[in-house]
Order: structure tokens, then sequence, then C-alpha cells
């Protein structure tokens, strides 16, 4: 529970100094923040195995922090630079981190889900036991892609999480103005997957339940569909004014922090005591300050090496 | 390859050397499988990979749902983790409903990665028209995706050469679009039993000449040579060059060839306008060659319109072998 409220305060501390750093003009291009969904990104993606594969959407920085993704190149990629994950080819929508099963975040809405059939298609053939997650937004399910994975997923039984971390917006456009029946889960049904209902804001919740879906994929008991209902309390990206939501409704969902109810809850139940959650949460601040020097002291990539990747030698 | 006959081997089809190339790959490469829709017990919408389940049997001959983004993103998770697919679309006009995952997420994936991701996918696909199967059945859209860094693009002309093109695609590490032609599935030529790899980027030389460069891929290059022998019996020496890849492109045969001749005709049976022969044109006109040219550059390509059915209309639409020689006569200023 410790190393989830960590990764949970280094997802939140993390993308706070990104923004940060983009409010002051410091960084160039964009972000998308994950503010308030921390604890069902971090939460599921802590439920996997270290070896399991994941891919990740636009807004992907915690569920990468979750599955244990090197910040510090992560942060050297948001700052362009040599040393991140991606040597500054990618940028915050596309952290990759291979050493660690992270496949990729992606910048198509959707268009993670069949490759993530793929990365299942070679632990099943392989017999690897692995799983393969799969993190989506409420958006995305309208997406064709998404739907023709799920069936994929389903009639090969692959093993595939879907992990629908449903903030109740797609940009600005509201849930029940893009689909005429907002019960997510019901979409698992006609493709004969099983799903969950979560309150994405219990950390622990999403992640016992993505610790036991992940259990029976693994086990060859095929994919799963899990939504997490959450709320990101930060624009869609760093240029959003929130012009089609209210400060109270944002205020509300504030007031529902997964931080800090994963805090009470360590608390309540006398895990920790209040010095040691501080502790917990300096040392995640730790963690970003050290990233943050890591990457303003590394180098921009050198122009010459621009076409090193664009085609494998 | 510098010559311009292939080596002996035996007379068998375009479709059957593709099969035959699949073949040798997969018993290479326990990693190797294709997947497609009707690719299992059908054997494929064209037949290419008859018979290929009883050898290898539906794990590796994989039948896919009618689902084509789901298909070719699975082949980039596959390839991303180890395994080395070939997929087939049953129509390159197909890839309207999957162009996402070719264009955004195979051909993206390595560089978006800082080189973390290797995609090695080959992605057979049959294109072209003459089968009055009208227009979203007929299409030659290789210039679109020749456009996109981080793609490669072959379109063989011979049963040799879509054996050799097709194991090269295979090994290649790179996501690779390999364009079959669907006119020419029937036709015959020598391919040897044993395997070998063409490299992807080598164009090869058909007929040599000293008149006129005839620069052509894919079908166009039998039109190109019936030309070329038409010509000749008019005393013109035409030169065919096929260009076998268009990324990579064999920039310096073009460039040899149009400074050898001096006068360029480039023939591809896609729309003219926005057709790779743009790009061949503007390399030779780049080019100091551009400079020594006899004539005009001349391209030979379809009309702009969608494909017809009607076979009058169809083959109206399409170029042929006479379209290739009026243009090699306009680039000698010869009168019609």
């Amino acid at each position: 529970m410790q190393t989830l409220l960590y990764r949970m305060h280094t997802a939140r501390i993390f993308e706070e100094r990104v923004l940060s750093y983009f409010r002051e003009g410091a960084l160039h291009g964009t972000m998308h923040p994950g503010i308030g969904e921390e604890g069902s990104a971090v939460g599921a993606a802590m439920a996997l195995a270290g070896d399991d594969y994941m891919l990740a959407t636009h807004r992907g920085h915690g569920p990468a922090i979750g599955k244990g993704a090197d910040i510090q190149r992560m942060m050297a990629e948001i700052f362009g630079r040599e040393t991140g994950s991606c040597r500054g080819r990618g940028g915050s929508m596309h952290i990759t981190d291979f050493s660690c099963g992270m496949l990729g975040a992606n910048g198509i809405v959707g268009a993670n889900a069949p490759i993530a059939c793929g990365a299942a298609f070679t632990i099943k053939r392989k017999g690897l036991g692995r799983v393969c997650a799969s993190f989506l937004g409420d958006g995305a399910l309208n997406e064709g892609a998404v739907h023709e994975s799920m069936n994929l997923a389903a009639v090969w039984q692959l093993p595939v999480l879907f992990i629908v971390i449903n903030n109740g917006y797609g940009m600005s456009t509201p849930l029940s103005a893009a689909m005429r029946d907002t019960d997510l889960k019901k979409r698992a049904v006609p493709y004969g997957l099983p799903a969950y209902g979560l309150d994405g804001n219990d950390a622990v919740a999403v992640y016992a339940a993505v610790k036991q879906a992940r259990a029976k994929a693994a086990a060859g008991g095929g994919p799963a569909f899990i939504v997490c209902d959450t709320y990101r309390t930060e624009g869609h990206s760093k240029s959003d004014k929130n012009l089609y939501r209210t400060p109270q409704e944002i205020a509300r969902w504030r007031a529902r922090c997964p931080i800090r109810r994963l805090c009470e809850a360590l608390l309540g139940a006398g895990i920790l005591d209040a010095r040691q959650l501080e502790a917990v949460r300096a040392r995640a601040a730790q963690t970003v300050d050290d990233a943050v020097a890591f990457a303003k002291s590394s180098p921009p990539p050198n122009p010459d090496t621009l076409m090193e990747d664009v085609y494998a030698r | 390859m510098p010559g311009n006959m292939h080596p002996p081997g035996r007379e068998i089809t375009y479709a059957a050397a593709i099969r035959d190339g699949m073949r040798h790959m997969l018993r290479a490469d326990e990693n190797v499988f294709l997947m497609g829709e009707d690719v299992g017990v059908y054997g494929g919408a064209f037949g290419v990979s008859a018979g290929m389940i009883e050898e290898f049997g539906p794990e590796r001959i994989i039948n896919t749902p009618i689902s084509e983004s789901a298909a070719i993103g699975c082949a980039i998770g596959a390839a991303m983790t180890g395994m080395r697919p070939i997929v087939e679309l049953m129509f390159s006009d197909f890839m309207g409903v999957c162009f996402d995952q070719i264009i955004n997420q195979a051909a993206k994936m390595r560089f978006m990665s800082g080189g973390g991701a290797r995609v090695p996918i080959t992605l057979r696909t049959a294109s072209g028209g003459g089968t009055g199967a009208a227009a979203q059945h007929s299409q030659s859209l290789e210039a679109l995706v020749a456009h996109i860094p981080g793609l490669y693009v072959a379109v063989p002309a011979t049963p040799y050469d879509a054996k050799g093109l097709l194991i090269s695609a295979i090994q290649n590490d790179n996501p690779v679009l390999f364009f079959e032609q669907k006119l020419l599935y029937k036709t015959t030529g020598p391919v040897p039993e044993e395997a070998y790899a063409i490299p992807l980027g080598q164009a090869a030389i058909r007929r040599e000449g000293k008149d006129a460069s005839i620069i052509a891929y894919g079908r166009m290059v039998t039109c190109a040579l019936a030309a070329a022998e038409r010509l000749a019996q008019e005393g013109i020496a035409a030169e065919v060059l096929d260009l076998r890849t268009l990324m990579p492109l064999d920039t310096g045969a073009v460039l040899r060839s149009a400074a050898k001749t001096g006068r360029v005709i480039i023939a591809h049976e896609a729309v003219t306008f926005g057709g790779f022969g743009g790009e061949i044109a503007a390399t030779i006109a780049e080019s100091a060659c551009g400079l020594t040219l006899r004539a005009p550059i001349r391209r030979v390509g379809a009309k702009h319109c969608p494909v017809p059915f009607s076979k009058e209309l169809e083959g109206y639409m399409l170029p042929d072998e006479t379209d290739i020689i009026s243009a090699v006569r306009q680039t000698l200023h010869i009168k019609q």
C-alpha cells in the first residue's frame, strides 16, 4: 500500500510540476494531465505484474508511473532531451518504457486497443502467463478500433484487460452527449467480456479488482473489461479553459481526491501514521525533484541523429 | 538484380511464388505466421494461401474476423513483442478502414519510442484494376503509403520478384506494404525452388535501350515491355526500368537510366495526379541529369476518376501499352 501511495503522489507531483513549467512557458508542446485520476491510473497499472505489457492513452503519465516506468527518463522526455524515454522524439503523449513492459502511450484515441490484442496474442502463443492492459478513456468507447478489439480479444480469448478510465468527458463533451446509455459496463455484454464497475477514486478497490482480473486472464481465463469512474480535476490539456464544467463540479471532485482517500484509509487502519504519510509524500516530491534536475542537466538531441530511428537497420 | 533475366526455375504463377515465399519463411522461423480474412481453408480471396493451413495448421494460418483495424493492430502488437506477422488485407482499398493502424501506428512506433520498438510486419494486399470490381476494389494506392516515413513499399512485377521481395519483406524489421498485382496473380515465370531474398531498394533493368527510359513498377512493367517490343519494330530502343520498391527508392538506377537516354516516361496504373510518378519526375528534375534531358518528362497513369465498372469505361480509364507507346513517341517528337 505504501508503494501505491508513493506512486500516486509521484504521479500527482510529477504532473503538477510539469504543468507549472508549461505555465511558465519553459516547456515546448503540450500535455494531458490526469490529476484526480490517480486512483484509477496508478491503482490499475500497479496491479499488473512487472513483466506484463501495457499501452496507455494520451493521458498516460499516471499509468506509466503506476507500472514503474523510469521517472527521470519520463521527465527528460517531456523536456525533449536525448536522455528521455523516447530520446525526445515522442514527448508526453508517447512515453514508452520497454524495461517495464510499457509499450507506449498513444496519441490516437482507441488506437492502442488493437495493439494490446497483438501483445496478448504473443503472450498466448508463447505461453508467457502474462497479460496486456489497454488503458482507454470513456471517449474511446465510441471508436471502432476499440469495438473491433473487444470482439477480437473475446473471440480469440486473448489475455487483454481493457481498463477504462471514465472521467466523464471526451475533451469537453460530457458522456451523456456522446452515448445514449452511459452505463459503460454494458459495452462488454455483447462481446461476452466479464465487466467490472469500480469507484475509480478508491485506489485500493481498483488495485484489488484489476489484480483479480489479471490473475484470471494470465491463467488463460480470457479478457476483461474494467470501468473505473473518476474525474480529471485539471483541464483536458494545458490549454483547456474549463468552459464546459462548473467550478462547483470541479471542487466537488477535488474533495474526493483519491490520494487523500488512500491516506485516510491508511491512517484509519493504523497502517501509517501522519508522519509516515508525510514521509511518503516527501519521498515522491524528492523523486520528482531529482527527475527535473536530471532532465534539466541532459542535452537536447543532436539534429544529426534525427533520421536514426525512422527505420530499423 | 543487375541482369534483365531471372535465373532459371520452375514455371509457376505469381500467386504461387508468393505462397512459396511465405512457406519458406514459416518453415524457417516459428515467429512468422499469416493472418487475414479467409486465409485458412478458403485459401485467401485470390487463393494465395491455398493449402497452407494443411501444412502449418490454424495456429499459424489464422482467419481473422472482418475487422481490419483489429487485425493490423494485432499484428503491430505481436511484432512489437517478438513475432513476425504477415497480414493479408484482402484488397488494398480496405486500407481505408484501418489507415490509422498503418500510418499512425505501424509507421511511427519505432520513431516515437526513440528506437525502442521494432515492428516487423509484412502487409500483403491485392492491388489494381482491370477485374471489373469497380471503384472500391480496384485502386492502386501505393503512393499514399510511400509518402509516410517509417513504411517500406514493394510492388513486385514478376513471380521471381514476388517471392524474393516477399522473403526480404518478412525478414525486414520494418513494416513493409506489399502490393500484389491482381492481374498478375495468374501470370507465370521461372521461380527457383530454394529461398532467396531480393534486397528492398534495388531496381531492375528489364530491357536495355538508348532512346528513352520507361520507368515503371508492378503490372505496368509488363505493359512497358510490350510497348518497348513494339517500339523496337519502329527502330526505337526503349529501356525499361522496374523500380520493384518505391520505398526505399533506387534513386541511383532512376538517374542513371535518365542520364543514359535523356528521355523519361513514367508509367503506373495509379491515378497520375498526385501519384508516385510525380516523385520520380521531381527526383530527376532536381538532379544534374534534369539539365541534360532532351524532352520533357512524361507520366502515364490512370485518369482522374474512380475506377469504373463497365469494361469499356475501365479500359479507357486505366493506362495500357498504347498509352506508353504514345508517350514515348511524344518524347521523341514523333507525330502520332
